[in-house]
């Protein structure tokens, strides 16, 4: 296909072969690069792999049926995300600038594609380091015995604990009162919450001490960020394995419901995810791709992180789904030993009559003999299969306290007791240290997650920055870094407030979803219609010595930009038909302890605008703006040409 | 005579008895769950076991109202059930026939609540004294929270980190221009030799000779 929109100029702009055959021998001094080629890989897995695996994943997974969910998410992984992703990897190297400067020079009119791509990391990296600050917080308090989130307050006169935190939970209390104080709606700020201020210096210090020198100081980092949660997940694979009912979680997620694949919300779901797990279109993947070697095979590290990611993310999603259904397992256990004794005190049988193994046909003679009595108790319906199903809401930290819940049950003892007494634990629960290990073993993983998918984002911030000359190139880069670092801590005092929590929820859900879609559109038809398909094939034959197959030139083309404008389209139109709501905490509410769904006030469209539609019209607008400044420039020079001809 | 005193007896333990029903008024019901609690060390629920529960509670009421010796007599339990469940009720040591107040075993059993517990190995929520609700234990709560020890610690290193890392860059670039300040000092002082032109003060420079200084013969 020969279509490529005129694009003069183009061999000026940008470095030819024998350019870059030269620079790579000259190594550059002024432009970093990486060490090795492992930090390379280990930055990128560190990137992609982040704290949204971990939870997001396998909600998607449960909310579609368990294992049904795989298989649209491998497909488009490799149909959507590869292509994209040796996209962005090859015209980084190709182009050897950031963000910024690879739009820019494919044409200048193009530069609003690098500029949104700035202003979508900033927004994301912005709410971002605000749950590693909770996380910080988190793994700060775990260094005591017993952990602050397993016991209640009590209320005044001794006999039973708050009521807000009898309803609901020890862990919802101490994340929604303690860590946040929530207020009942995003309208209410309720003032700086001090502790959250703490732990955002905290995450903002340790972000800034991290990337200091650049990827010379992050790529060591990384050593550890990126490794060690498999490490960590490991173990908490081994452990959770030797759980009661685990194996019913692992089988449940292994096995596919066909019906949901006829469902087009879960394809559409799946190619979301595949797009924000690969972090396409923050533009730090092009940055990072830009300190390579000319020749180093962009092509296989595509490939191979690919495999990384979708490995990861079953990795992870197993680990979660032994301990979804132990703690299925569990709550079947609890709710038939609750039956039971509710029986045993109604009718005041020996304590050993009913067990569990004889509970079926004891229910069936007591109802048939007293079922008057029997009704009036209110006996509950005990069903593994809905228990393994139950899906909690998508409210971003309902995921986080769900999983944290379940490490919290399962190797910390002592969340809910009732109930405790008839579950049988395997004795290598008494023989492991205390529990504050697991918990800081656990908020450090999470921490490390988070940091990884951190210095991607930063590099996107900090890199188009210089090339705007917003920060003088002048500066070092540990000027650069902590002036970054300095002007977000400032922004991000807006999630310290108490009403912190709902800004969160609302940049994950707008910052971070359409805006992401609309660029990647944009960078698709840059490279495939602007800059020249062709010439990027040869591009790549001149840095990894043959073209790309016809797989990658069917999906560059054809399969890629449908599938994302298929998915943007769909999710616009479901956006524009639903009411904005969001859920709050609220005490006071009918159904406390589920939170209560409200809608927005009606200021807030104006901050939705601001978070989805600004980066997303840049690119457009951009353009725009310099069509006029051109044109204004050659009338003035025109008039200067006629006004001194002699 | 000595049938009269068997009779009153009788007609006393009798009337006693009659004090103590399901659902009275000065009453409480207690419900153990041994197996639960102790799994394979239960122990069986007999009249010993009772005579040390009165006996307990005897020993609670001494220990609330000061001035009035209970004895075990004084605990009425009636309403036996296999669950391990059954009433009881309080009277008075002076006269037999006057309970003592709702609120008076209540506060008793409160107090005493821990004695209780462990003279039957048991805990509050094993033995359960319907309607009397168990005090808490208060949460543990340190003087100075420790997560600002843990934060003073991570910052700490960190600032340090960053510190280090500013002043070790600051000491390169410093080092980098004494460098090219030496290199350049260098070739001044070569030019300075070659101006000079005598053989014997300059750094004779190896590279350049040839194998043979001198003609052979």
């Amino acid at each position: 296909m020969k279509l490529v929109l005129p694009n003069p100029g183009l061999d000026l702009r940008i470095p030819d072969y024998n350019d870059l055959e030269r620079m790579d021998k000259e190594e550059a001094a002024d432009r970093p690069k990486w060490d090795n080629k492992a930090q390379y890989i280990l930055t990128c897995v560190g990137f992609c792999i982040g704290i949204g695996n971990v939870w997001r994943f396998p909600y998607l997974c449960q909310s579609h049926g368990g294992g049904a969910f795989l298989i649209p998410y491998l497909i488009l992984l490799v149909l959507e995300g590869m292509p994209l992703l040796l996209m962005e990897f090859a015209i980084g190297q190709r182009l050897r600038k950031g963000s910024v400067g690879v739009w820019r020079a494919i044409n200048p009119y193009l530069t609003g594609v690098g500029i949104a791509s700035m202003l979508v990391s900033l927004l994301i990296g912005l709410y971002y380091n605000t749950l590693i600050a909770w996380i910080m917080w988190y793994l700060f308090n775990s260094f005591q015995e017993p952990l602050p989130w397993t016991q209640c307050p009590l209320n005044e006169n001794r006999t039973g604990y708050i009521p807000e935190c009898q309803q609901s939970s020890t862990v919802d209390y101490y994340f929604y009162r303690v860590t946040l104080d929530t207020t009942t709606s995003i309208a209410e700020s309720g003032g700086i919450h001090w502790p959250m201020v703490v732990c955002l210096l905290a995450a903002w210090t340790f972000i800034c001490a991290c990337y200091i020198r650049g990827i010379s100081t992050s790529g060591k980092a990384v050593y550890v960020t990126a490794i060690l949660p498999y490490i960590v997940l490991a173990i908490f694979l081994i452990r959770g394995l030797t759980l009661k009912g685990a194996m019913n979680g692992v089988k449940f997620l292994f096995t596919p419901n066909v019906e949901e694949l006829m469902n087009p919300t879960t394809w559409l779901d799946a190619g979301a995810q595949v797009f924000y797990a690969f972090s396409l279109a923050w533009g730090g993947l092009i940055s990072f791709s830009s300190y390579n070697p000319v020749h180093n095979n962009c092509k296989q590290d595509a490939v191979i992180l690919s495999a990384i990611t979708g490995l990861t993310s079953i990795y992870a999603a197993t680990v979660t789904y032994t301990i979804i259904g132990f703690r299925a397992s569990e709550k079947y256990d609890n709710c038939i030993s609750q039956n039971i004794r509710t029986l045993l005190n109604t009718f005041n049988l020996p304590e050993d009559s009913i067990t569990e193994t004889n509970y079926d046909s004891a229910y069936k003679h007591l109802n048939s003999t007293y079922p008057d009595i029997v009704l009036g108790l209110d006996i509950q319906i005990c069903d593994m299969q809905k228990l393994l199903n139950e899906v909690t809401t998508l409210h971003v930290y309902t995921m986080f306290i769900m999983l944290f819940t379940l490490i919290c049950i399962v190797f910390l003892q002592g969340v809910e007791g009732t109930g405790l007494a008839f579950i049988v634990f395997t004795e290598a629960i008494t023989k492991m240290p205390g529990s504050p290990v697991w918990s800081v073993l656990f908020f450090v993983m999470l921490l490390c997650l988070g940091l990884s998918t951190l210095f991607g984002n930063i590099e996107g911030v900090v890199v188009p920055l210089k090339d705007l000359n917003v920060l003088p190139k002048k500066w070092p880069q540990e000027a650069l870094t902590g002036v970054t670092c300095a002007f977000a801590f400032i922004i991000s005092l807006l999630f310290a407030q108490q009403s912190g929590l709902y800004w969160v929820t609302l940049f994950d859900n707008f910052a971070g979803s359409v805006p992401l879609l609309t660029i990647g559109l944009f960078e698709m038809i840059a490279v495939v219609y602007i800059y020249g398909i062709d010439r990027f094939n040869e591009d790549i034959q001149f840095m990894i010595g043959h073209k790309p197959s016809i797989f990658w030139q069917a999906s560059w083309r054809f399969f890629s930009p449908v599938i994302i404008l298929v998915i943007l389209v769909f999710y616009l139109v479901t956006q524009a038909q639903q009411e904005l709501t969001y859920l709050v905490w609220d005490p006071n509410s009918d159904k406390f302890p589920v939170l209560a769904s409200v809608p927005y006030p009606s200021w807030i469209n104006a901050v939705i605008f601001l978070l989805a539609g600004v980066p997303s019209l840049v690119v457009p607008f951009y353009a725009l703006c310099r069509l006029v400044y051109v044109t204004c420039k050659q009338k003035e020079q025109q008039n200067d040409k006629i006004s001194h001809v002699p | 005579m000595l049938e009269k005193i068997i009779l009153l007896l009788c007609c006393s333990c009798a009337v006693a008895q009659h004090l103590c029903t399901p659902d009275a008024s000065d009453g409480y019901k207690v419900r153990l769950s041994i197996k639960t609690a102790l799994e394979g060390q239960a122990y069986e629920w007999n009249e010993n076991e009772m005579f040390l529960f009165r006996a307990t509670l005897a020993f609670a009421m001494r220990n609330h109202i000061r001035e009035q010796k209970f004895e075990v007599s004084n605990i009425i339990v009636c309403n036996e059930t296999p669950r391990v469940s059954f009433w009881f009720v309080v009277t008075s040591p002076e006269s037999t026939s006057v309970l003592i107040g709702k609120e008076d075993v209540e506060e008793a059993v409160r107090k005493s609540r821990n004695r209780i517990n462990s003279a039957f190995l048991l805990t509050d929520k094993t033995l359960e004294f319907i309607g009397i609700l168990p005090t808490l234990a208060a949460p543990v709560d340190p003087d100075t929270p420790p997560w600002l020890i843990v934060f003073g610690v991570v910052m700490g290193i960190v600032g340090a980190g960053i510190i280090l890392l500013l002043v070790s860059s600051v000491v390169q670039k410093k080092r980098k221009n004494e460098m090219t300040d030496d290199e350049e000092n260098c070739e001044e002082t070569r030019v300075k030799t070659v101006e000079n032109g005598s053989v014997g003060e300059g750094v004779y420079n190896m590279s350049f000779s040839d194998d043979e200084r001198f003609t052979q013969m």
